[in-house]
């Protein structure tokens, strides 16, 4: 009797997570069948749509690649994402160094301070910014993307290096202070090397947040050769031929890498969310 | 470097000393930043709203309170603003119950444990423009998948069917399943996040409570209900702040399903905003529109600060 309960219970469980993982991954699912799919296959209604009733392609994948500007979008979305990276380490690892050290109320005011702006959203900001965009003369260049994605990285990355440097004693700091480092030179030698996990977290972090920003990629560039993917796939790729098949499979080829990256480093992630609520 | 062994009273004092000028020194550029490009563009929204500001037109001058005069009384912004509330209160509710059963699936050891994470954490990992594509052709009006799916059940498509005799829903084309659609696309896009939120939250539940407790004889359900869910309320408050924060203030989902549409029955603040103020031009009324995100963001704000103090206290 118990036996059967625990069968009951395992049966459920397996029940449950199917249900979940097939809900979540559907779309997605669903962008790895339309990618393979024959034109033919796609648009016979009467065809089970999650199956193939003719023989697989790479056709969409070939115009995705040849055809259209996909691997265009794909380079602009690494440059921006690199240099927001860049900008992201250089602003926020000092920051988060001195409010990390910067014992007192005050210091922890400015770091909840700065993690809340992170609530600030890009709905609110896109249409003075959009102005401000303009009178910089940065309107259709990335430089407008790689400009603004920084307010959005630094706050989240200051507030997740602090916690970082936070766990790192300050002995080991006082010892290199003792043996003739700088403080500056403290950091960067003892601090930085034993917070690699965080630094790493950091570049993922900012890498992935400007590959999945939207409103200001769309509220900025308009000239189609200048698009991120987050934004060229929607719009170019419908506007351009309105082709399911290849826009699944652009839709479908950065999430993958994006996704990975992202899922590694999650858990990280969700420490900064939850503010150090859990120990 | 040759001071540092100490003429003020010992190495400690001095850094101390130092930390002074150097402390302010390092935060300075991340403020500047962000004070520069998120706080001035805040005042400039608030300017904006008072102005008759256009994209086309560098002059503008100072207008009261026209704007909000003129938004108020638009029909498309009150239904977006009751859209927004909507969109953002259903689908939380919906999330909040689901990532609950959810984390605690997770919670159990299971073969393929990692897989499934991987393909739950999708909708969330995966960039979200991205992600919607699929679901516009899932509830495509005449390709749609499900729609194929009820055909098959017979549910829809024939004479006499639950769904009706039309061979497709229209999913996008008709006002309810056109906000049923944007709340399902919101509620699978943030049940990843609010799971594994709440997964950390219980793994953080000490064994031992839960342990002593069915040595006490308490059942599942009351371990759950009186144990697990008031020790988790600090962590699924800061689930649904984040929830709440990332479906009002979005525009991705509605822009790529419905662009506010069908006649305006999706809109929500933050679309509204942008075709008001960008595509249509006039800064002035979108930057009105988008003004009106700010109390609900604010309260938000609030509530998490209460929450960040409360936690350091203890």
């Amino acid at each position: 009797m118990a036996r059967l309960k625990q069968i009951g219970k395992r049966s459920a469980l397996y029940g449950v997570v199917t249900f979940f993982a097939l809900f979540s991954a559907f779309p997605f699912f669903w962008m790895v069948i339309a990618s393979f799919k024959r034109d033919h296959d796609l648009y016979t209604l009467k065809n089970n749509p999650f199956f193939f009733s003719e023989p697989p392609t790479l056709e969409h994948l070939h115009h995705l690649f040849f055809d259209t500007l996909f691997v265009k979008y794909l380079i602009n979305t690494v440059v921006v994402g690199i240099a927001v990276v860049a900008i992201t380490l250089l602003l926020a690892v000092p920051a988060a160094y001195s409010l990390a050290r910067w014992a007192g109320r005050w210091g922890e005011n400015l770091g909840i301070g700065i993690f809340l702006t992170y609530l600030v959203p890009p709905t609110l900001l896109f249409i003075p910014l959009s102005r401000v965009i303009g009178v910089l003369g940065l309107q259709e260049s990335l430089w407008s993307l790689i400009l603004i994605y920084p307010t959005f990285t630094i706050p989240f990355c200051t507030w997740l290096l602090m916690g970082f440097f936070k766990s790192i004693p300050l002995d080991i700091e006082e010892q290199a202070l003792v043996d003739g480092y700088s403080r500056v030179g403290a950091m960067v030698r003892i601090v930085l090397p034993l917070s690699i996990s965080g630094l790493l977290t950091v570049v993922v972090f900012s890498f992935t947040l400007s590959m999945h920003e939207f409103i200001y990629a769309l509220a900025f560039v308009s000239s189609s050769a200048l698009k991120t993917v987050s934004i060229g796939v929607p719009t170019e790729l419908i506007g351009e031929f309105f082709e399911w098949g290849p826009l699944m499979a652009g839709a479908l080829i950065p999430s993958i890498p994006a996704a990975i990256l992202y899922t590694l480093f999650l858990d990280r992630f969700i420490a900064g969310f939850t503010m150090g609520a859990i120990k | 470097m040759s001071v540092i062994n100490g003429e003020f009273g010992g190495p400690l004092s001095h850094i101390w000393d130092r930390e002074r000028v150097l402390a302010p020194l390092l935060i300075a550029p991340a403020i500047l930043y962000i004070v520069v490009l998120v706080g001035a563009p805040f005042f400039l929204a608030i300017y904006y709203s008072l102005s008759d500001a256009t994209t086309g037109s560098p002059s503008l001058h100072f207008v009261g309170l026209r704007n909000f005069r003129a938004v108020l009384q638009d029909p498309v912004f009150r239904l977006s603003l009751k859209n927004t509330f909507i969109f953002t209160l259903v689908s939380q509710v919906l999330v909040l119950v689901l990532a609950k059963i959810l984390a605690l699936a997770l919670l159990q050891d299971f073969r393929g444990k990692w897989l499934v994470r991987f393909l739950i954490l999708l909708p969330w990992t995966a960039p979200i423009a991205l992600g919607t594509i699929g679901w516009m052709w899932l509830l495509d009006s005449i390709f749609s998948p499900i729609d194929w799916m009820l055909r098959y059940m017979g549910l829809l498509g024939v004479p006499d069917a639950i769904l009706g005799a039309n061979s497709n829903l229209y999913w996008l084309g008709v006002p309810s399943l056109a906000m049923l659609s944007v709340i399902l696309v919101h509620t699978w896009r943030l049940l990843p996040l609010a799971t594994v939120i709440l997964l950390a939250g219980l793994t953080a539940i000490p064994q031992e409570i839960l342990d002593a407790a069915e040595v006490d004889g308490a059942g599942s359900w009351r371990r759950l209900f009186q144990i697990m869910i008031p020790m988790l309320l600090p962590i699924m408050t800061v689930a649904v702040l984040f929830g709440i924060v990332f479906t009002f203030t979005d525009i991705t989902v509605v822009y790529l399903l419905t662009q506010g549409g069908p006649v305006h029955s999706t809109q929500v603040l933050a679309s509204w905003a942008f075709f008001k103020g960008i595509e249509a031009g006039d800064l002035a009324q979108g930057a009105a529109v988008a003004l009106f995100l700010f109390p609900a963001m604010a309260g938000v704000a609030a509530l998490m600060l209460r929450f960040a103090r409360r936690t350091e206290v203890t």
